[in-house]
């Protein structure tokens, strides 16, 4: 199950549901749980415009983890900003060790952020606690890379995908079997198989169970960590589908994290890359793949083998490693892997810039940069 | 002509108490010298195990049950295990998808690639030091002298496979065989292991297998592709006809089901095609063609019973599939015609 969402599991909650719970189970004395329903419905209206249509809002976040025996830190995430529009899949891609899924379990509040803000349609995700944040939680869920890891080998898949449910006191023992029937089959498995337990079923199933489980609370938001990873390809189609339906159908926000650039660029609607801590380009995924300005979104798209072996193409190979998180390079932390970094850029740490509408960039090679306005609350304090 | 590697219908057989898992059922094909010939499938299809076989490295209760490996015209299932010993690592040597668990943590990098040189080439422990660094020097390891005294532990995911490859082609080896070689690396650094790769081949004339899930990657480096699935070659093809052309509804859909960087992609006017359902147990395959439950174009002779052959098109393309039945019938009657032509000139 996943630990650390569901902390304090066994106290059970009275209250009612969340709103726009399917039918089949009662809605008593709903709480009023910070609501975004209406941002989210303004941003399908006009997607990305202004502030207004954020569901998700991340301000200078940090996290930082203590190295063992030494006063290091690990700067895992080191000075994220970016925000998440209603309705709209924002892609988290970089390679591992970048911080990706640091910033998903953070603005969960699955690991507690060194510091910085997050908020949730208005309401401020750090300040929340107990009761509170539970409630706020049944709004954001997750998925995980790993289904054979995340689901409770001893739980049936009818506990494992009711148990969001039991935790949250909805619906009594009937209500929640038809619920969870009817989960499993918006995912595409048969309710007929709820009595089975995880191991009779293969990856891709179980990846669906994964999503069932992630539906159970009707959530706004949906973090999914590396959700198809672990498939096989044709499996890997399956579920970004059935992710993309669900999307359309029960009006969800994805964050979707992956070192896969070109799933990434396949399911979201708009990419941020990230660089050992640090967000350096964010844009729509077309303009991503159109016209990528940062040397590491340009290596990063080079580097992926394409399945056409007449396309030759000149491939950026970046040379070296990822330098460690412990001790970033100085500046721009791209500077000693890239291929276009002057003398400056060991000088000059660049923050994220609007060089076009809609696009910006951390790179002072970058045409118009330095003329671009700085990103409002890139800088933290 | 005889070639560096052939395989001619190997089966490795599993029991288990499900059942008999034939894991690789009857597997053929053959690579020659400065050749990659791509070995693509999806989990559990037989592609490591066909690997492992060619190796001689399968553990009981699996078992190699039929069919001839030969490596430069010798058997190798055939061969007593201190003569196969001799030959793994020296002609032939294998890499693995994760350096970490193929090192080991407790000797340096240096000593175990040295291992390898005393071993096959008898050489004196300062001989083989050098010959160590010379290695590493080959596969790019940045400051050679230095890293060969890191443990395991202290390198990246990308050295450390440096370092594997580096162990592997110590002996100068005629064939690597190399299992997902890139599957748990970074893109960036799956980039540079694949170009050393190339490179290693063109420069030495070293034959690869490369087993691999991930079709970009074969597109990128292989000559020819065999595409397993259920333990079988279901086609096999030069590469840029398997791309352009694929003649397998497997490996058609699996073509399709891939995201691509393209502007349709991007832009999402098109959704990803998949294939239906999933790969069948491999204690309960389907009669006929194991593929046909799955198959779009099936007809009522897949799943007949019958043992559907690998028929041979022309340019040297195989696929396991009825719907080519008659393409391969006139494949043959061309190539009839070319040699009597040929004869009566």
């Amino acid at each position: 199950m996943t630990k650390g969402m569901m902390d304090g599991t066994t106290e059970r909650m009275s209250q009612g549901l969340p709103e726009g719970l399917p039918e089949g189970i009662t809605n008593e004395r709903a709480q009023r749980v910070p609501d975004a329903e209406t941002t989210a419905a303004r941003a399908r209206d006009s997607r990305g415009a202004d502030d207004a249509s954020e569901l998700v809002r991340v301000r200078g976040l940090y996290k930082h983890f203590p190295v063992a025996g030494s006063d290091d830190v690990v700067r895992a995430v080191d000075g994220v900003t970016f925000e998440i529009v209603g309705g709209e899949t924002l892609g988290l891609v970089g390679e591992s060790g970048c911080g990706k899924s640091t910033v998903g379990r953070c603005l969960l509040r699955l690991i507690e952020p060194t510091r910085g803000d997050i908020y949730f349609g208005g309401s401020d995700v750090r300040a929340l606690s107990g009761g509170d944040l539970r409630r706020l939680r049944r709004q954001m869920q997750i998925i995980f890379q790993d289904p054979y890891a995340s689901l409770n080998p001893r739980l049936t898949v009818r506990d494992i995908v009711g148990e969001p449910l039991v935790i949250h006191g909805l619906g009594n023992k009937e209500e929640r079997r038809a619920r969870v029937a009817d989960l499993l089959r918006k995912v595409g498995l048969d309710p007929d198989y709820m009595n089975r337990y995880p191991h009779e079923f293969s990856g891709g199933q179980r990846q669906r169970i994964g999503i069932a489980r992630a539906l159970a609370l009707n959530p706004k938001l949906i973090v999914a960590d590396e959700p198809v990873s672990a498939l096989d390809v044709s499996v890997q189609a399956q579920v970004i589908n059935l992710l993309e339906d669900l999307q359309k159908e029960f009006d969800l926000t994805y964050l979707f994290i992956s070192h896969g650039l070109a799933v990434v660029e396949h399911i979201s609607t708009r990419v941020a890359v990230m660089y050992l801590g640090r967000i350096v380009e964010v844009t729509s995924a077309v303009e991503l793949y159109a016209n990528p300005l940062h040397p590491y979104t340009r290596a990063l798209l080079s580097a992926i083998p394409v399945p056409d072996p007449t396309r030759k193409r000149e491939r950026i190979v970046l040379q070296g490693d990822v330098p460690t998180p412990i001790n970033p390079p100085s500046g721009c932390r791209f500077h000693t892997r890239c291929p276009d970094a002057i003398p400056d850029c060991a000088r000059i740490d660049p923050d994220l810039r609007e060089v076009a509408p809609g696009h910006t960039v951390a790179c002072i090679r970058v045409p118009g940069w330095a003329e671009a306005p700085t990103s409002e609350g890139m800088k933290d304090s | 002509m005889s070639h560096l590697l052939e395989v001619k219908n190997l089966q490795t057989h599993f029991p288990t108490r499900a059942g008999l898992v034939k894991a690789v059922d009857g597997v053929s094909f053959y690579l020659d010298e400065g050749e990659l010939l791509g070995l693509v499938g999806e989990s559990g299809c037989g592609k490591s195990i066909t690997a492992l076989s060619i190796m001689r490295l399968i553990s009981p209760p699996g078992k190699i049950v039929g069919g001839e490996i030969l490596f430069n015209g010798e058997n190798l299932l055939t061969l007593s295990e201190e003569r196969m010993r001799a030959i793994r690592g020296d002609d032939i040597a294998m890499i693995f998808q994760d350096p970490m668990t193929s090192l080991n943590p407790v000797y340096t990098v240096g000593e175990q690639i040295a291992e390898a040189l005393r071993l096959h080439r008898n050489l004196s422990r300062r001989d083989a030091r050098a010959g160590a660094i010379e290695a590493m020097k080959e596969v790019a390891v940045p400051d050679p002298a230095r890293r060969a005294n890191d443990y395991p532990h202290q390198l990246s995911g990308g050295m450390r496979q440096r370092v594997m490859i580096a162990m592997a082609l110590a002996c100068d080896p005629k064939l690597l065989v190399a299992d997902e070689p890139t599957t748990a690396l970074d893109v960036t650094i799956q980039a540079q292991i694949l170009e050393l790769l190339d490179e290693l081949r063109k420069t030495r004339r070293l034959a690869v297998l490369l087993i691999t899930h991930d079709l970009g990657v074969v597109a990128e480096v292989a000559d020819r592709v065999a595409v397993m699935y259920t333990g079988r070659i279901v086609e096999e093809s030069p590469v840029e006809e398997l791309f352009a052309r694929p003649k397998h509804p497997y490996t058609d859909g699996l073509l399709r089901s891939v995201p691509r960087l393209t502007a349709a992609h991007v832009a999402k006017v098109e959704r990803l095609a998949t294939i239906e359902g999933t790969v069948p147990k491999p204690t309960n395959l389907p009669p006929g063609c194991h593929f046909a439950p799955r198959c779009s174009h099936r007809l009522p002779r897949c799943t007949e019973g019958e043992r559907i052959p690998l028929y041979d098109l022309e340019g040297g393309v195989r696929v396991r599939c009825v719907l080519y039945d008659l393409a391969a019938a006139v494949a043959a009657d061309s190539q009839t015609e070319r040699t009597q032509g040929n004869a009566a000139q």
